[in-house]
C-alpha cells in the first residue's frame, strides 16, 4: 500500500503520520506537497494535523483551496481511503467531504491529553481491527475540536451508522453527541479529531491507534486481492 | 516622507541629553563620541543605546559570567552564538538555550510569552538544528490577585498558542507563585534542538563581497526599543511601553524553520542569525564583528510593513520571525527559490565589506557609519557589592521548628499550594506530544524526548528554588544546578550541560549585585563538580517594581543524555511489593522549605546545606542503579520534602505504601535536606541495589492500597491517596475557574 501524506504550509503532524505508516505499519509512504495536483499512484491519502495556513480565517478554510485538494476529492470519489486527522478533519469539513463544522472547545482552551474513545462502528475500513464498542486510548490535541452539526445531519449520521468514534466518559471539547470521528456516506473518508498516529508506538504509551492503520491496510489488501481475482 | 527631519541633530542630542532618554549614561555617550571621533546622529545614538543595553551587552553581568565553566569534552559550541551545542555521539549534537521575556509579559502577557517562545526557537534553528522540545519556567505573583490570574492565564495561552501552532512539543518546565513576582512575572523559555555535526552554522559574515539577505517577515514598528525596555525597572508608566512589545506569528515562524533548515543544507550559506533583541542592528553588527568585517546595508530594500519608517525605526524594530543571512555572492536566486517554496521573501539588502563598519544607506544618504565591533563592546560596568542585612540576619536566626499537629491535614494543605500542586491545568494546554518523540510527558522529574532513529533520548528540565537563593544565593545557586542534575539522573539520563537564565533585580543596587555575584559563584561551583558546563544563557536584570526586587531567580535549564531508552525512569511506583528506599538522612533543615513558606508566608533562617562531593557520588550511584536495571521508580526529594515525594509517587497509580521510620516525623517528612532520593526496587534486585548504594535505607514496601501508612516511633500517620490526589490535582484549576 502506498500512502500520501499531504503537506500544507503549517502542517505539523505530517512527520508523525509519515512515521506511523513507515515504522508503525511498515508500508510505503511519501510526503505530497500542497501545490501538487495529482495523487495518482497512491492507494491511501492522509491529511495530517497542524495549523495549515496558520488556521487564519478559520481552521482548514484556506487549505481547502490548495492545489492538491481537487486530487483529494478525486481520490475520495474513486473510493480510496482518505483520512483526515485533527486539522485534516477540519479541512475535510471545509471542503465538504464530510458534514458539519468545528467550534472552539467548550472551555475555550487548547486541550492536549490522551482520552478514551469508544469504537461505535467497527464495520468500516478504518476500524475493522477494533472490537465493536471497544474503549481505546488515543491522544487529542486541539483548540477547535467541538464538532457541531444540525439535527438533520446528526440524525443522518446516526441512521447511517457513520459515527465511528465517540468520546467515552468525559466529553473533553463539547462535541455534539460526543462525536470524535465520522465517515462519509460511502465509508472511505474518515475525519477524526484524536490522533491515531500518536498512538502507534508502545514507547510513547499507546498502540491503540496503530490498529486504525492496520484496518486500512487490511481493507486495501482484501480489495486489491478481490480486484485481481474478480 | 519618513519623519527623519524631525529627529534631533547631533548637537541637540548632546545639549538636550537625548541619549539619556534612550538609555545611555553620560560616560557611555562620551565613549561613543570617542569611538566615532564625532557626535553620533540620532540613528547612531539609537544603535549604541540599544546595543549597549544590559539586555544586549551584558555589560554589568560580564564580570560575573566569567565564573562559569564553559568548556568540556563534549561542548562543540559554548556561549556567544545563538545557542550552545553539545555532542551526543554518532555525529549528532544537541543544541539548547533559555531566554527570558519577563518585561514584555508583564505588560502584554499573551504576546510577551508567545514571542519569547518564538525568539528562543529561532536561536536554536539558526544553529542548523531542528527544534524538538520546549520548556517553560514560569513565575507569577499570588493568585489571589485578579491581575496575576490574568497574567498567568494569558502567558500560558501565549506559550500554547505559539508552541502548539509551530509544532514543537512543550514537554516541561516549572511553575511557581510568590508575592515577590507580583507585577513582575518571570517567563523563561527554553528550546532544545537536534542536529548533525555537519550542519553546524554560525552567525558570521565572512567573505568580502558576499551578499547579506533579509528573510522572513517584514519590518514594522513593533518592539522598537524592546531591549532597552528590558533593561530598566517596571513602573506605573510601563504600560505606556506596550509598543515595545512585539507581536508573534507562529505560522510565519513554522515556514521560516522549514525554509532555514533547507537553507542550512545549501553550500552557499555562509552565516545565519536571528534578528532577536535589537533586531537588525544586533544581527548585522554581531555577524560583522565576529568575522572581523563590515556590512553595508541599503535600508530602502528592507521589507517594510508600514510606510515612512525611519532608519532608526527599521534598525531598532523587534518585529518577529526575521533572520539575517550571509550567502556566497551569485547564489541569490537559488536562495530566493528555497524561501519562495515556503511563501517567504528573501531579499538582498547589503554586502560584506572589508572596512570594519556597519554602514547604513537610506534614500541615497549614509545615515549611520559606526565601527562594527564598537556596538558589540559596551564598556563593562563593575558594580559595587554589599552583603544585604537580611542575609546576615538569616544566617543568625535560630533554626526554625515545625509545629505540626495533624500530619494528614498538613500534607494535604501542602499539596494544594499552587507551587506544589499539579500543573495539569497548564500542561493540558500545551501540545506536549507533537513530533511523536515524547517518551516522558510533563509531570515527572524531567521530560524525556527520543532521538528518532537511535536508542537514545534526551532528558530535560528547568530548576530554581528562589526561596533558598533569597536566604543564601551561593548555596541556592549550587542547589539549583544540583537539583536539575538530580532530576535528569532520576529520569535515567547523564547530565550533559546547562543553559541559564539569570533573573534578578537592579544590579545598581549593591545588595542585588551581591546576590548576582554569589548566585553565579555557587552555580559555577556546582557546574564544575557535576561536569555540566554552561553552554548558553541569558541575563534578565531590573526585575523590580516599585515594591522592590524579585528574589534572586537564576533558572537552570539542563539537558542530559539517556544512552538507551531502556534506562528511562519515572517517579510513580510500579509494582506491589517493591521495596521502598530512602537515600540520604534528613536533617532539621527548614529554611525556605515549602512547609515554612506555607506556615509563615515567608522564608527565614539558613537554606539547606549542600555537600557537592556527596551530591556527585550519589548521582553517580543512583544513575548506575537505574542503568543496571535495579530500579522500578526514582524521585528526588525536593520542595515539600519526603511527604511531597511520597505523594507524587503514588498519584495516578493504584498503589500505597507501608513504611516504618526510626526518625522524627517532622524532620523525615518535611525537611528539605539536599541530595535525597525516594527509590523503589523489585524484590529480586534488592541485594544488588544495596550493594551498589550502601547508604540506602530500606523503609518498607509498595502496597496495592489507597493508604500510605507511615509508622514512626511515637505515632503512625495514615494518608489517603485519593484525598491527597484530589486536593493536588484540583487546586490550580479550582483557583482559576472559581475566580475568573
Amino acid at each position: 500500500m502506498k500512502t500520501a501524506v499531504i503537506v500544507f504550509p503549517g502542517s505539523n503532524c505530517d512527520q508523525d503520520m509519515y512515521y506511523a505508516i513507515k515504522d508503525g505499519l511498515g508500508e510505503e509512504v511519501d510526503y505530497v506537497w500542497h501545490a501538487e495536483t495529482s495523487l495518482d499512484g497512491y492507494d491511501a491519502v492522509m491529511i495530517p494535523g497542524g495549523f495549515s495556513y496558520g488556521d487564519y480565517l478559520r481552521s482548514g478554510a484556506i487549505a481547502r483551496f490548495a492545489g492538491i485538494m481537487p486530487a483529494v476529492v478525486k481520490a475520495a470519489q474513486e473510493g480510496k481511503p482518505v483520512l483526515g486527522v485533527c486539522n485534516g478533519f477540519q479541512i475535510l469539513l471545509e471542503s465538504g467531504l464530510l458534514p458539519g463544522a468545528m467550534l472552539k472547545n467548550k472551555n475555550l482552551k487548547f486541550i492536549c491529553e490522551t482520552v478514551n474513545l469508544q469504537v461505535k462502528n467497527n464495520q468500516t475500513q478504518f476500524s475493522s481491527q477494533y472490537d465493536q464498542n471497544e474503549i481505546i486510548r488515543i491522544p487529542i490535541a486541539h483548540g477547535e475540536g467541538n464538532y457541531y452539526c444540525d439535527d438533520a445531519t446528526l440524525q443522518e449520521l446516526e441512521d447511517q451508522n457513520r459515527i465511528v468514534f465517540t468520546y467515552s466518559g468525559e466529553n473533553p471539547n463539547g462535541s455534539r453527541a460526543d462525536i470524535a470521528g465520522i465517515i462519509n456516506e460511502t465509508g472511505n473518508v474518515l475525519g477524526m479529531m484524536p490522533h491515531p498516529e500518536r498512538a502507534a508506538d508502545a514507547l510513547l504509551g499507546s498502540e491503540d491507534g496503530l490498529r486504525l492503520f492496520q484496518s486500512i491496510l487490511k481493507h486495501w489488501r482484501e480489495s486489491t486481492h478481490a480486484a485481481y481475482t474478480s | 516622507m519618513p519623519l527623519t527631519h524631525l529627529e534631533p541633530t547631533p548637537e541637540q542630542i548632546e545639549q538636550e541629553k537625548v541619549y539619556r532618554t534612550m538609555g545611555l549614561t553620560e560616560e557611555e555617550y562620551q565613549k561613543v563620541i570617542d569611538l566615532l571621533g564625532r557626535k553620533p546622529n540620532y540613528t547612531e545614538t539609537g544603535l549604541f543605546a540599544v546595543m549597549w543595553s544590559e539586555h544586549c551587552s551584558y555589560k554589568t553581568s560580564k564580570p560575573v559570567l566569567k565564573y562559569f565553566p564553559t568548556t568540556g569534552e563534549h561542548v562543540l559550541q559554548g556561549p556567544g552564538e545563538g545557542a550552545g551545542i553539545v555532542d551526543i555521539g554518532d555525529r549528532q549534537a544537541v543544541v539548547f538555550k533559555i531566554e527570558s521575556h519577563n518585561h514584555p509579559s508583564a505588560i502584554e502577557p499573551y504576546q510577551g510569552a508567545a514571542t519569547g517562545v518564538g525568539g528562543i526557537i529561532r536561536d536554536v534553528f539558526s544553529m542548523g538544528a531542528r527544534p524538538v522540545a520546549l520548556l517553560d519556567s514560569l513565575r507569577f505573583g499570588e493568585l489571589e490577585s485578579s491581575r496575576v490570574r490574568y497574567i498567568f492565564e494569558e502567558v500560558v495561552s501565549g506559550i500554547a498558542g505559539y508552541g502548539n501552532c509551530i509544532g514543537i512539543p512543550t514537554v516541561g518546565g516549572e511553575l511557581q507563585f510568590d508575592p515577590c513576582y507580583n507585577g513582575n512575572p518571570l517567563v523563561n523559555a527554553m528550546c532544545i534542538g537536534i542536529m548533525s555535526h555537519d550542519d553546524i552554522q554560525v552567525g558570521q559574515a565572512r567573505g568580502i563581497g558576499n551578499t547579506v539577505m533579509y528573510v522572513g517577515a517584514s519590518t514594522g514598528r513593533d518592539g522598537i526599543n524592546g531591549a532597552t525596555f528590558a533593561s530598566e525597572e517596571l513602573s506605573e508608566k510601563s504600560d505606556e511601553k506596550r509598543s515595545a512589545v512585539q507581536v508573534g506569528d507562529p505560522f510565519m515562524e513554522k515556514l521560516l524553520v522549514e525554509a532555514c533548515l533547507e537553507l542550512t543544507k545549501h553550500e552557499a550559506l555562509v552565516g545565519i542569525q536571528d534578528m532577536g533583541a535589537a533586531g537588525l542592528v544586533s544581527s548585522a553588527s554581531e555577524m560583522a564583528a565576529k568575522a572581523g568585517v563590515g556590512i553595508h546595508m541599503n535600508l530602502d530594500l528592507i521589507p517594510q510593513r508600514e510606510t515612512e519608517m525611519t532608519p532608526y525605526e527599521m534598525m531598532l524594530s523587534e518585529s518577529q520571525e526575521r533572520m539575517l543571512i550571509v550567502i556566497k555572492k551569485g547564489s541569490e536566486e537559488e536562495i530566493k527559490q528555497i524561501f519562495a517554496r515556503w511563501g517567504l521573501h528573501a531579499v538582498a539588502v547589503g554586502e560584506v565589506i572589508e572596512e570594519e563598519v556597519l554602514r547604513l544607506e537610506h534614500k541615497g544618504k549614509i545615515v549611520a557609519n559606526v565601527p562594527s565591533d564598537s556596538l558589540a563592546s559596551a564598556p563593562v560596568r563593575h558594580m559595587p557589592s554589599k552583603v544585604p542585612a537580611s542575609y546576615t540576619a538569616n544566617q543568625n536566626t535560630p533554626a526554625w521548628k515545625p509545629q505540626v499537629v495533624d500530619y494528614a491535614a498538613t500534607i494535604k494543605k501542602l499539596l494544594g499550594q499552587p507551587t506544589l500542586a499539579s500543573k495539569e491545568w497548564v500542561t493540558r494546554q500545551y501540545d506536549y506530544m507533537v513530533q511523536t518523540n515524547t517518551v516522558v510527558a510533563p509531570g515527572s522529574d524531567a521530560a524525556v524526548v527520543r532521538v528518532r532513529g537511535t536508542k537514545k533520548g534526551l532528558a530535560m528540565t528547568t530548576d530554581c528554588n528562589a526561596k533558598y537563593l533569597a536566604l543564601d544565593p551561593n548555596v541556592g545557586g549550587k542547589i539549583a544546578v544540583a537539583e536539575a542534575a538530580r532530576n535528569i539522573v532520576c529520569s535515567g539520563g547523564r547530565p550533559l550541560a546547562i543553559t541559564d537564565c539569570l533573573n534578578f533585580g537592579s544590579p545598581e543596587n549593591p545588595e542585588v549585585f551581591w546576590e548576582i555575584d554569589e548566585s553565579v559563584k555557587g552555580m559555577a561551583k556546582a557546574c564544575e563538580y557535576l561536569n555540566t558546563p554552561v553552554i548558553s544563557g541569558n541575563v534578565s536584570l531590573y526585575n523590580e517594581t516599585d515594591r522592590g526586587a524579585i528574589d534572586p531567580t537564576p533558572v537552570v535549564g539542563m539537558v542530559g543524555l539517556v544512552e538507551d531508552l531502556d534506562h528511562v525512569m519515572t517517579a510513580p511506583f510500579k509494582n506491589e511489593g517493591d521495596a521502598v528506599y530512602v537515600i540520604g538522612e534528613a536533617k532539621p533543615e527548614f529554611g525556605g522549605s515549602a512547609l515554612q513558606i506555607m506556615t509563615d508566608g515567608e522564608a527565614s533562617g539558613k537554606a539547606p546545606a549542600l555537600d557537592l562531593d556527596l551530591e556527585k557520588s550519589r548521582q553517580e550511584k543512583v544513575l548506575g542503579a537505574i542503568k543496571a536495571g535495579y530500579v522500578a521508580s526514582a524521585h528526588d526529594v525536593s520542595e515539600g520534602g519526603l511527604a511531597a515525594a511520597l505523594a507524587e509517587s503514588v498519584f495516578g497509580t493504584a498503589f500505597g505504601c507501608d513504611l516504618r521510620f526510626a526518625t522524627d516525623p517532622d524532620v523525615e517528612l518535611f525537611s528539605e535536606t539536599q541530595s535525597r532520593y525516594l527509590i523503589t526496587v523489585p524484590e529480586a534486585a534488592k541485594n544488588d541495589f544495596e550493594a551498589l548504594i550502601d547508604d540506602a535505607v530500606l523503609v518498607g514496601s509498595v502496597t496495592r492500597s489507597e493508604n500510605l501508612n507511615l509508622a514512626f516511633a511515637s505515632s503512625t500517620i495514615t494518608l489517603n491517596r485519593n484525598e491527597l490526589e484530589n486536593e493536588w490535582r484540583g487546586a490550580l484549576s479550582c483557583i482559576m475557574s472559581a475566580k475568573n
